[in-house]
């Protein structure tokens, strides 16, 4: 029961208008009004990164952004991401190296991981440790993760050359 | 080793040709949907006129409910209906968690929600049931409920002592089970001994924390009678029995589909007030109703586990050898044993497991099983194993170090023989075939054990302290009715699984055994695809619905490939047979000079290709009336598999840690983990692998951070993931796996569970190692988790 806001915004891609519960969070208004699933609600306190996704070009989390402050904003998803083919060849090296098993926490993991790729290409394993540090997976040790995450850094610099 | 990679075994291709899977590391084909978004987790399940759930849970650890004022909540928009333990009472009946074989157990009838008395903070009173989530929630915070708070017994060290709260006052006193295992003569073993060395190790009481919570949708259909259950469990069966005889249906009335499963560890394998609740509700309501645990919910509601306190004393003689071991264990388990695997199992697997790698002679073990206002604990993932590797590693590195002997000398003249088997260890577990020395070997040509001791010395000298640790296990796995069947639970020990050819030539594999993550569906097809002999691709694999799979007990106690891959690897075979005697008819070739390659029946001589699989089954759906009339032609076969020979199928294994402490701040890093583990045939190395590391890492979790921790009165202080630490990626290690492969002989497959090794085995390492880095320091540290704190203590610091 709070007061309602419209807000217009892009998401994925698409322009959307709703009215909104003042109270309501980014994730909630994904999954629940936009239907976007892909997008997880794991912990609510910003802890545990399932529910990772770009806003206005940065990773924030869902579950700590009213969607009532996101009037104009752009935000992308994991659906949108995938759709646009920017992290392909991440999804692939996922795959091959068997970097998801539940998948609860892979689209957050991927948005953190899409990340790095786009603002840290040099990272190290170190540094790809550290940058997921904020994203809990629970069945993997991480080794599989980072792995993917670094082949595809290495992949893209061979590419680059 | 088992004969199935051989052509001759079962008439299989040849083990080099390219529909052989078995071994091979085929990525799993549910992943890219996991990393696309676009899995369906029970949350992501909406049904027509769905209502969601919300519960008011007990402020108390123990109190009386007075009573519960519903006018208010009844008011906010949206809000449906309220229901108290009153209500749901005349639809639903309690239960009672207990196991014949666990001789003397006893606990009390649990309701959905309680009639008068909540037992724990956190336990679900009252719920509300909405048009929203939200909604429901504004309802639960519009309610009056009145508790009179009652003592809280706490501590399970009084639970037994004069003066203790009972709980039930029914059952007389707090004491739900206790069994003591002896072999030998303890008494004078120690008496006679050359060392008897001794400790309390404290294993900390923690919990699964599924990133995907607990999650439900009961949906009652009152046209047909129906009962519809989306549930993200590991057991559909199991949960199929629960609901239809606790709501008082017929089995056949009540379904429940598993679509993707965000992780379970044993969490989502037993069941929960909450969860029975919902469907009592929906029974009620004659619509569907949603509940998804938010975390506070699954902190102070899912189970917890491994709340012990272990006394340990072991005896060695002058040349290291181990004569006896001598163990009390004590463990809290929550007010109620938790239905229908209860809570004392965890218990008992300590008193089975302790010492278990070892040949020795005599054996003493109690476990106490007792009561206390904490969140019940049942079986998470590796139950017991943890707590008794530790105990036993933790007392066979003080004893080495009390005779002055390496620790890995001292494993070496101890470790059960792998030429001994069968064997039967001191607490009676038989042993089909274990692999303890060529493990250890392996370890050691994996761990530069002489590079790390030389760093060590000289890190030492710079005041840096690290230290090595070392922990053989071993582990239980692909159950028997010996269990849990033969102590009353309706939980299934057999699997099975019908696979069946369409007419394009491709294959249907259904299964009992369930998903979770570890890759069931992934090992099922390579197992089809090879026992069929068509490309993996061509496989498709349902799990996870009790309409539509073969009965089993699903995906827990590393059964899925064990029990689950056999099942599916018969049927296969099975299916291959017919498929030959159709193709041999239409080729006018004698079945036994044919094989399947790749989706193509080929002569087995030359290889030449004679049909494909597509054209049998063109001709065999659309042009039967072309084969003779008493050709048999079913494409669909089913087999099923139970162990029979052992009640389990125990591995073995042996991990190393490499660990730094900070002595100013008690900080310990992991450098570096190593763990050799033996699960029979390996399916599928890639999978394994990051399993096992998985493992480790959920086992480090608990020895080095996590902890439910609780203040006197039995409030749970730590419900979110801000006060309850878990592993990330940055703590954690490179990890390195390796394997010894002794395939068990009760099946063709030859596997044995892999999903628990990697826990079982890395607290007592990582205990090892912060004690050998803290021994020059005169340190030691047995009480889980292994804290700044806790470190700082033990070295006199603070």
């Amino acid at each position: 029961m709070s007061a309602r806001v419209d807000i217009t915004l892009t998401v994925n891609g698409e322009r959307v208008t709703r009215s909104v519960e003042a109270r309501r969070h980014l994730i909630d208004f994904l999954r629940l009004d936009l239907g976007l699933t892909g997008s997880h609600a794991g912990c609510e306190h910003g802890v545990c990164g399932a529910c990772t996704v770009r806003v206005d070009g940065e990773i924030v989390r869902g579950c700590l952004v009213l969607a009532a402050s996101l009037d104009g904003a752009e935000v992308t998803t994991i659906e949108g991401l995938t759709d646009t083919g920017e992290v392909a060849d991440l999804q692939d090296a996922f795959v091959a190296r068997n970097a998801a098993q539940c998948g609860f926490c892979s689209p957050g993991m991927v948005m953190a991981a899409a990340d790095i790729l786009r603002h840290h290409p040099g990272a190290s394993r170190e540094e790809i440790r550290e940058h997921l540090s904020g994203n809990y997976c629970r069945c993997t040790g991480y080794q599989a993760i980072v792995d993917a995450v670094e082949q595809t850094l290495k992949s893209r610099q061979e590419a680059a050359r | 080793m088992n004969d199935i990679p051989t052509p001759d075994s079962i008439g299989l291709s040849r083990e080099d040709l390219p529909n052989s899977y078995i071994g091979r590391s085929v990525p799993r084909p549910n992943v890219p949907k996991l990393v696309q978004g676009r899995a369906t987790y029970t949350d992501d399940v909406v049904l027509p006129r769905m209502v969601h759930a919300a519960f008011l849970r007990s402020p108390h650890a123990h109190a009386r409910i007075v009573s519960v004022d519903a006018t208010a909540a009844m008011q906010v928009p949206g809000v449906v209906r309220v229901f108290t333990g009153q209500d749901l009472a005349k639809v639903c009946d309690p239960w009672v968690a207990v196991l014949a074989h666990l001789k003397g157990m006893k606990s009390a009838p649990q309701h959905p929600l309680p009639l008068d008395r909540a037992t724990w903070q956190g336990e679900p009173i009252v719920a509300v049931v909405a048009d929203s989530r939200a909604a429901a929630e504004d309802g639960v915070a519009a309610l009056r409920v009145e508790f009179d708070p009652l003592p809280a017994q706490v501590d399970m060290e009084t639970a037994l002592a004069p003066g203790a709260t009972v709980i039930h006052t029914e059952l007389g006193d707090n004491l739900v089970f206790q069994r003591t295992a002896v072999q030998g003569d303890v008494d004078a073993a120690f008496a006679a001994a050359h060392k008897v060395v001794e400790a309390t190790f404290v294993t900390g009481r923690h919990t699964g924390v599924t990133l995907e919570p607990r999650s439900i949708i009961a949906d009652y259909n009152r046209a047909d009678g129906t009962l519809t259950v989306h549930q993200s469990t590991q057991a559909p069966h199991m949960m199929q029995n629960v609901f239809a005889k606790q709501l008082r249906m017929e089995e056949s009335q009540v379904r429940v589909i598993c679509k993707d499963v965000g992780g379970s560890f044993g969490i989502k394998v037993h069941v929960y007030p909450d969860e029975v609740a919902v469907a009592a509700m929906s029974r009620i309501l004659g619509r569907p109703v949603k509940f998804v645990a938010d975390r506070f919910e699954a902190f102070a509601s899912d189970i917890h586990a491994r709340d012990h306190r272990i006394k340990g004393r072991i005896a060695v003689d002058a040349d290291g050898k181990i004569l006896g071991f001598d163990i009390d264990d004590l463990t809290g388990i929550g007010p109620y044993s938790v239905y229908p695997r209860t809570s004392a199992i965890e218990g008992n697997q300590v008193v089975n497991l302790c010492g278990g790698p070892y040949d020795f002679a005599n054996y003493r073990c109690t476990t106490t099983v007792v009561l206390q206002n904490k969140v019940p604990t049942c079986q998470y993932r590796a139950v017991g194993h943890p707590i008794a590797t530790a105990v036993t590693e933790g007392l066979v590195d003080l004893a080495a170090q009390a005779i002055g002997m390496d620790p890995i000398e001292m494993r070496r003249r101890n470790l059960v023989r792998d030429d001994a088997y069968p064997f039967t260890s001191p607490a009676g577990m038989k042993f089909e075939g274990l692999s303890h020395h060529a493990s250890l070997k392996k370890l050691l040509e994996m761990v530069p054990v002489e590079r790390i001791r030389a760093d060590q010395a000289e890190a030492r000298a710079r005041g840096v302290h690290r230290g090595l640790g070392i922990a053989a296990f071993i582990e239980l796995t692909n159950p028997s009715p010996f269990m849990y069947g033969i102590g009353g639970a309706r939980i299934s020990a057999q699997d099975g699984a019908t696979v069946r050819m369409d007419p394009d030539g491709s294959v249907v594999v259904a299964s009992g055994v369930t998903e979770q993550g570890q890759g069931t569906e992934a090992i099922l097809a390579q197992i089809v695809a090879h026992g069929v002999g068509v490309p993996v691709g061509k496989v498709r694999v349902i799990t996870g619905d009790t309409q539509a799979t073969p009965y089993g007990g699903g995906t827990w106690a590393c059964r899925g490939a064990g029990i689950g891959g056999e099942a599916a690897l018969q049927s296969a075979i099975a299916l291959k047979e017919q498929l030959l005697t159709v193709a041999g008819t239409m080729l006018q070739a004698n079945p036994a000079s044919l094989d399947i390659v790749l989706g193509e029946v080929v002569d087995k001589a030359t290889g030449a290709q004679r049909i494909s699989l597509s054209e049998i089954g063109r001709i065999v759906y659309f042009r039967g009336d072309t084969l003779p009339k008493d050709l048999p032609r079913e494409f669909v076969q089913t087999r099923h598999f139970i162990t029979k020979e052992y009640p389990f199928a125990f591995t073995n294994g042996i991990q190393a840690c490499w660990v730094e402490v900070d002595v100013a701040t008690g900080m310990v890093k992991v450098l570096e983990h190593w763990c050799v583990e033996d699960c029979g045939r390996v399916i599928n190395p890639l999978l394994v692998d990051e399993q096992v590391r998985g493992g480790i890492v959920q086992g480090l979790g608990g020895a080095l951070y996590e902890h439910c921790v609780y203040d006197d009165q039995g409030n749970l202080l730590t419900t979110t993931m801000a006060d309850y630490l878990v592993p990330m990626a940055a703590e954690m290690p490179e990890i390195h796996v390796g394997h010894v492969e002794t395939p068990t002989r009760e099946s063709l497959l030859g596997a044995k569970g892999a999903g628990e090794a990697g826990t079982a085995g890395a607290p007592g390492a990582l205990m090892n190692a912060i004690n050998d880095a803290l021994r020059p320091l005169g340190g030691i540290v047995t009480a889980q988790p292994f804290t700044p704190a806790s470190i700082l203590r033990a070295l006199g610091t603070i």
